[in-house]
């Protein structure tokens, strides 16, 4: 047991105990360390102006990656290499190559985002990101800028990312993070919260026998939010980050299991072998730096009604495994959200594993994310449907299932139950978009209205059948939009 | 006057050189100090504001004590703390009050603060204010505000020319609607932040992020009932502001600095975002009707606009906003009679305030929308009927404010525009596309731009300057003006190098403070370089001449003779470097420092009359959008967007393109997916970038063409340069306009979509299915 987490901030190894479970890293680097480049625009994790490079060993490598310090635990870091903004300068005082192209492309104005956007930029550097614009947009979609109009940020990327790289910074750190790695379970007290992170599935079984209310967190990047917006003050924070066992990932030719800490950049690429839509929906899941710290476990545990992978994963047949310590019990994903934010998770239970299997032979999918904003934007609708199709054209199995729609995430019955026996087709589809009215009753709110929401999911269908049926392209934006005519 | 600048210097980062903004490098390291970085003093005391919960109520009793008695609270401040006036209106109506006192008037109101050791602190307690509220009828918005018959923040405006009655009676065509167009929130990058440090006596020093820091200064004076001379306002760079820090910022300032002299602590108020999108007011949402009268080719022949406006619960700015929405009524286009009216309306939500445009966009949108309506009224391309209808530089040139227009080069910029972005054979080969495309649908438009530039207040157009010229010829610049990202404290070092001959790294530009140079406008308007940058050529000129006459003296030639250029000053045969020069003159005892002052000619205005010559010029442009739409969903993208904007003789190409593409991107987010949404208590409930969604990168326009039109601004501008931070704003009509062209193509071009904005695609997708039951008839 350590009572003390230890990290690298750029060479200077950090080890720190008494520290509130409540503190973020964005405030300990500008209140604690004086170090006030990494910028506070949302705390939420929204508009990228804190973003900070994490090193993290994965596999014996260090993965850097990009991730919003505003909604960070700081205690969470144990074992990682911290860079931020008032890193990259070389010793000399010039310019690492990523600031350099901003300056001479004119890529700050304000330059209060400016931090943020060179450190996204920093983090495809050093991952030998190609110059690719879809690559760029991606990895740019969690910054704000409210000046530039992003042209030049973008043709910055472009340029120092078609320049050979240097490396620098990043040099022997594999070596030096391998030696903060141990197996010991993290248990910090502090006035405001007590912070427990075990490193394995019993230690974490243990704890919540013991704390059965406990809030666990996993990337943090919601519950974060409760403590930086509603200002809640947790008295046991359980952080699952340590359980290296939670982020395994197996896949065979019939299923792919992902442990419930595998986070979201992993699940894009394993659901990606898929199916294409499935890429693009996660894709477009939050942001980047959102992508690098959540984990599909939280996404699904925390039990939002907006969630992007929930309907995924239902219109896929995913079941999960819930673990206490009195033993494992599985059941579809479907049946784990019960109402509004209330899910069929027992005092002392936790989520450990989903299963989620290939597509049968036969089977047509499809995604579709609608919301106001095409990229880094909460779902007003999103639509995942699977059907398979019989030796004679005939749908055997309808799976419809829907974020946004409802209190849950929730399948369309009447509508799977219209399809069901049909021969797929776009009147098919439309007759059982009809039945949708009788699965639903959506809410109007800030992201869309009640007949919106209703009139997207009906031709959501309609697109699905359009789109396997006829060839008809059906996507404006994104990866998968329709090749341009003219 | 102002003269062509010099020609053949070798010195470097003088005017049209397109040198990077002056902090480009503190940017890119973070070292760039904003009010946030700056080290905090000792002791430094924390405040967090708490908000009413109510739109519109009596407050029947507000007990702070569990606040108070919360850890590490030192005080809570309430309307009764104020020792000067609970007031920060920044017209001078007296509706502004820092703290509601017994009547709450909107839902996120301050009522109190709280200061506290740290920030977190204050924010915790904050939450344990007992408030009690007796409820009052409440007007949320201008539907409700126009049904209820609610008052006036301010006496409308009406502007009028020609025999409207007459005009109508005999035009051939007649359509009336109406419009909804939205509001928007600033989204500066950094919120609102005041950190004040007391001073001696009554003095206070206040950081403030603020566009106008004389203003600030006046308001901190005036609430701590203090003469104005011991307050001193400085402001460094702010990240972003757009409007939104051109009043918004008093409040803040105003409850710091009574902070900071109430507990003799240095005091610091920053709003959390979520707080900071409640509590501080947005661009003005209107309803615009409209009645337009025309020919049968599509001549405007009558037109008359009632500008229904959401002011909030305050005057704020919302007179000259409002007024400005009509001034901008006609933008490139003669209405031989017209008549338009503002209807400033109070309403219980946050007092609505300056945003980029300042009104401009939302009477441009009305203007637009008449277009539209009579070019699917006619069947005409809508670029013919715009062209059809632009102001003549002859004849049909006088505005609705009886302005006559002497700079009118639309016609030239939008027929260059026109070819250069192969309008006319894009928009036929979308059209055929369109055909073969059952769900997907293409749109183009082309719309222009015409902005006034001048304050409407025309006090306002005057600024002042300091430049201090050391021994070693190093120069400190001082100015009334602010940064917030626009490049102006480059734009104008890049004037004073020039004066002076010397390189731009000579040139050490100084936080704006109202202890260097007094009594300055707000940086608005779109005015920044126009106004300091003169006042700052004035001040380097004033220098120059003193070092010109001693140098004609000392080396015995005519002051004509003499040159500053390449660091150097020479006359004939003689050449000195300018450090040299200086440092000879100060053995001389001649003056190395010097204020300028300037003041915009040629404008005046009588609002009463509707009539005067209010802005000094006006700045042109074009913009042709192309857009895809998806005709089940309603999502859309930019896929296109040519500009050809008039910067006049631009000072800094790279700045002038930035403010260009900036302010388009932030006009197509206003248009599109920034949606304020406001529910039936009153609370606004997209108040955080997850909820609200300005642009992102893969937002802006795949193929991105800015040109430069190629004109110099004939007025004396400072080096004939044009002002540029607001009218590419208005620029993204097209995309509004390529959008509804693409919805259009449903039901075959023959009806007028009417999109309100913003065009979320939610309301494309029902502006769709409306093409589609009119199409089939269905429509009622």
């Amino acid at each position: 047991m350590r009572a003390s987490i230890r990290f690298y901030l750029g060479s200077e190894l950090h080890e720190i105990g008494e520290v509130s479970p409540n503190t973020t890293l964005l405030d300990w680097l500008r209140l604690d360390q004086r170090r006030v480049g990494s910028k506070e625009g949302c705390a939420e994790g929204d508009c990228g102006a804190c973003t900070i490079v994490v090193g993290r060993l994965r596999d014996g490598m260090v993965r850097y990656e990009a991730i919003n310090s505003c909604i960070r635990p700081l205690l969470s870091l144990d074992g990682c290499h911290i860079l931020t903004v008032e890193h990259l300068k070389a010793p000399d005082g010039s310019l690492h190559p990523v600031q350099h192209a901003m300056v001479d492309l004119h890529a700050s104005q304000c330059g209060f985002c400016t931090p943020g956007f060179v450190m996204s930029l920093f983090a495809m550097y050093l991952e030998g990101a190609p110059p690719d614009m879809q690559r760029i947009e991606d990895a740019l979609a969690g910054n704000l800028c409210r000046c530039t109009g992003y042209r030049p940020i973008v043709d910055a990327a472009l340029h120092v990312l078609n320049t050979p790289r240097q490396e620098g910074i990043v040099r022997d750190m594999g070596v030096r993070l391998a030696a903060l790695q141990d197996r010991q379970d993290i248990a910090i007290e502090h006035s405001s919260g007590v912070y427990r992170a075990p490193v394995d599935c019993d230690g974490l079984a243990d704890i919540l026998s013991q704390h059965p209310g406990a809030v666990m967190v996993a990337g943090a990047t919601d519950v974060a939010h409760r403590i930086t917006k509603t200002l809640e003050r947790f008295p046991l924070l359980v952080d699952l980050g340590r359980i290296s066992a939670l982020r395994e990932v197996t896949a065979d030719e019939e299923h792919i299991c992902f442990g419930a800490m595998a986070d979201l950049q992993t699940v894009r690429a394993n659901l990606g072998t898929i199916h294409p839509h499935l890429d693009e929906v996660m894709r477009r899941f939050g942001s980047e730096q959102i992508r690098n710290a959540g984990t599909i476990g939280g996404n699904i545990a925390n039990g939002s009604p907006i969630g992007d992978l929930p309907p995924v994963l239902i219109a896929l047949g995913a079941h999960l495994t819930l673990r206490s310590k009195a033993g494992r019990r599985e059941m579809p994903l479907e049946a784990f959200f019960l109402e509004y934010r209330k899910q069929d998770r027992k005092p002392g239970e936790y989520l450990e594993a989903i299963k989620v299997p290939r597509l049968p032979a036969g089977a047509l999918l499809h995604v579709s994310k609608i919301s106001k904003r095409f990229d880094e934007d909460i779902s007003s609708v999103c639509g995942a449907f699977r059907i398979v199709l019989g030796a004679d054209a005939r749908i055997t199995e309808a799976r419809l299932a829907f974020g946004g729609m409802a209190g849950i995430p929730k399948r369309a019955a009447h509508a799977e139950a219209a399809l069901t026996g049909s021969v797929w087709s776009e009147s098919a589809a439309m007759q059982a978009a009809v039945e949708l009215e009788k699965d639903f009753q959506p809410l109007t709110d800030m992201r869309a209205s009640a007949r919106y929401r209703m009139t997207v999911a009906k031709n959501l269908l309609r697109r699905f059948a359009l789109e396997t049926t006829q060839g008809v392209p059906a996507r404006v934006a994104g990866p998968l939009k329709a090749v341009a005519h003219a | 006057m102002l003269e062509r600048p010099h020609k053949s210097s070798s010195a470097k980062g003088h005017v049209t050189e397109p040198v990077a903004h002056e902090s480009a490098h503190k940017h890119v390291t973070g070292e760039a100090v904003y009010i946030d970085d700056i080290p905090e003093p000792a002791d430094t005391l924390h405040i967090c504001l708490g908000l009413s919960e109510r739109a519109h109520a009596r407050v029947t009793s507000l007990d702070l004590s569990a606040v108070a008695a919360a850890s590490r609270v030192v005080g809570v401040l309430s309307a009764r703390d104020i020792p000067g006036a609970n007031d920060v209106s920044p017209a001078g109506l007296h509706d502004d009050p820092v703290f509601a006192d017994g009547l709450v008037m909107f839902h996120g109101q301050p009522m109190f603060a709280v200061v506290a050791e740290t920030r977190e602190a204050a924010r915790l307690a904050a939450r344990f204010a007992k408030a009690e509220y007796e409820d009052l009828p409440a007007v949320l918005n201008v539907a409700d505000a126009l049904a209820a018959g609610s008052d006036l923040v301010v006496e409308g405006m009406k502007l009028e020319r020609g025999d409207l009655q007459s005009a109508f009676d005999s035009a051939p065509r007649r359509i009336r609607g109406a419009m909804t167009i939205g509001g928007q929130d600033h989204f500066y990058l950094e919120g609102q932040i005041a950190l004040a440090v007391p001073g001696e006596d009554d003095d206070v020093t206040v950081y403030s992020s603020t566009q106008h820091p004389s203003e600030v200064q006046h308001m901190v004076s005036h609430v701590l009932g203090v003469a104005s001379h011991n307050v001193t306002v400085e402001v460094r760079r702010m990240g972003g502001a757009f409007g939104g820090k051109e009043t918004q910022g008093n409040l803040f300032a105003a409850i710091a600095a009574l902070a900071a002299k109430r507990f003799r602590r240095a005091a610091k108020l920053r709003p959390d975002r979520d707080d900071d999108m409640v509590a501080t007011g947005k661009r003005h949402d209107f309803v615009a009707q409209y009645d337009v009268g025309f020919d049968d080719e599509g001549r405007i022949l009558a037109a008359d606009f009632d500008m229904a406006a959401r002011c909030g619960f305050s005057g704020d700015l919302s007179g000259p906003v409002t007024d400005r929405a009509l001034f901008h009524i006609d933008n490139a286009y003669f209405y031989p009679a017209v008549r338009a009216v503002s209807r400033p309306l109070r309403t219980n939500t946050v007092s609505n305030t300056a945003f980029r445009g300042f009104g401009g966009p939302q009477g441009m949108a009305a203007a637009e929308r008449i277009i539209e309506e009579v070019a699917f009224a006619t069947g005409r391309d809508p670029l013919d009927i715009r062209k059809l209808n632009f102001y003549g530089t002859a004849d049909r040139h006088i505005t609705p404010y009886h302005q006559t227009l002497g700079d009118n080069i639309i016609a030239e910029l939008v027929g260059q525009l026109e070819r250069t972005s192969d309008y006319r054979a894009r928009r036929n080969s979308i059209r055929e596309a369109n055909q073969k495309s059952p769900i997907i649908r293409r749109g183009i438009a082309l719309t222009p731009v015409k902005f006034g530039i001048s304050f409407t207040a025309t006090w306002f157009n005057q600024a002042g300057a300091l430049v201090h010229v050391y021994r070693d010829g190093s120069v400190q610049l001082n100015h009334g003006g602010t940064e917030m990202g626009q490049g102006l404290h480059q734009k104008v070092s890049q004037i004073v190098a020039q004066e002076f001959g010397i390189d731009l790294s000579r040139i050490r530009i100084t936080a704006t403070s109202t202890g260097k140079v007094p009594n300055t406008s707000a940086t608005a308007a779109s005015s920044g370089t126009d106004l300091n940058g003169a006042a700052a050529l004035e001040a380097a000129r004033t220098i120059r001449q003193r070092l010109t006459t001693f140098a004609a003296e000392r080396w015995k030639v005519s002051a004509v003779s003499v040159a500053f250029r390449d660091n150097h000053v020479v006359a004939g045969d003689q050449r000195m470097s300018f450090a040299d020069l200086v440092n000879a003159a100060y053995m001389a005892r001649v003056q190395l420092s010097a204020t300028g002052f300037y003041k915009t000619p040629n404008i005046h205005w009588d609002r009463a009359a509707g009539r005067g010559h209010p802005f000094y010029y006006f700045a042109y442009g074009a913009a042709v959008s192309e857009v895809a739409i998806d005709t089940l969903t309603g999502e859309y993208c930019v896929e296109r967007v040519d500009i050809l904007h008039d910067v006049g003789r631009s000072l800094n190409p790279a700045i002038d393109r930035g403010q260009i593409e900036g302010g388009f991107v932030q006009g197509q987010g206003w248009l599109t997916t920034e949606e304020l949404w406001w529910d039936d208590k009153g609370r606004l409930r997209t108040h955080a970038p997850s909820t609200y969604k300005i642009p992102v990168a893969s937002d802006r326009p795949r193929i991105f063409n800015v040109g430069f039109f190629n004109a110099e601004n004939p007025e004396q501008t400072v080096h004939r340069s044009k002002a540029v931070g607001e009218p590419p704003f208005m620029l993204a009509f097209s995309v509004l306009h390529a959008l509804s062209d693409a919805v259009a193509s449903v039901a075959n071009y023959k009806f007028c979509p009417r999109l309100d904005t913003p065009a979320t695609p939610e309301r494309i997708l029902f502006a769709v299915e409306d093409m589609r039951a009119r199409d089939e008839g269905t429509a009622p």
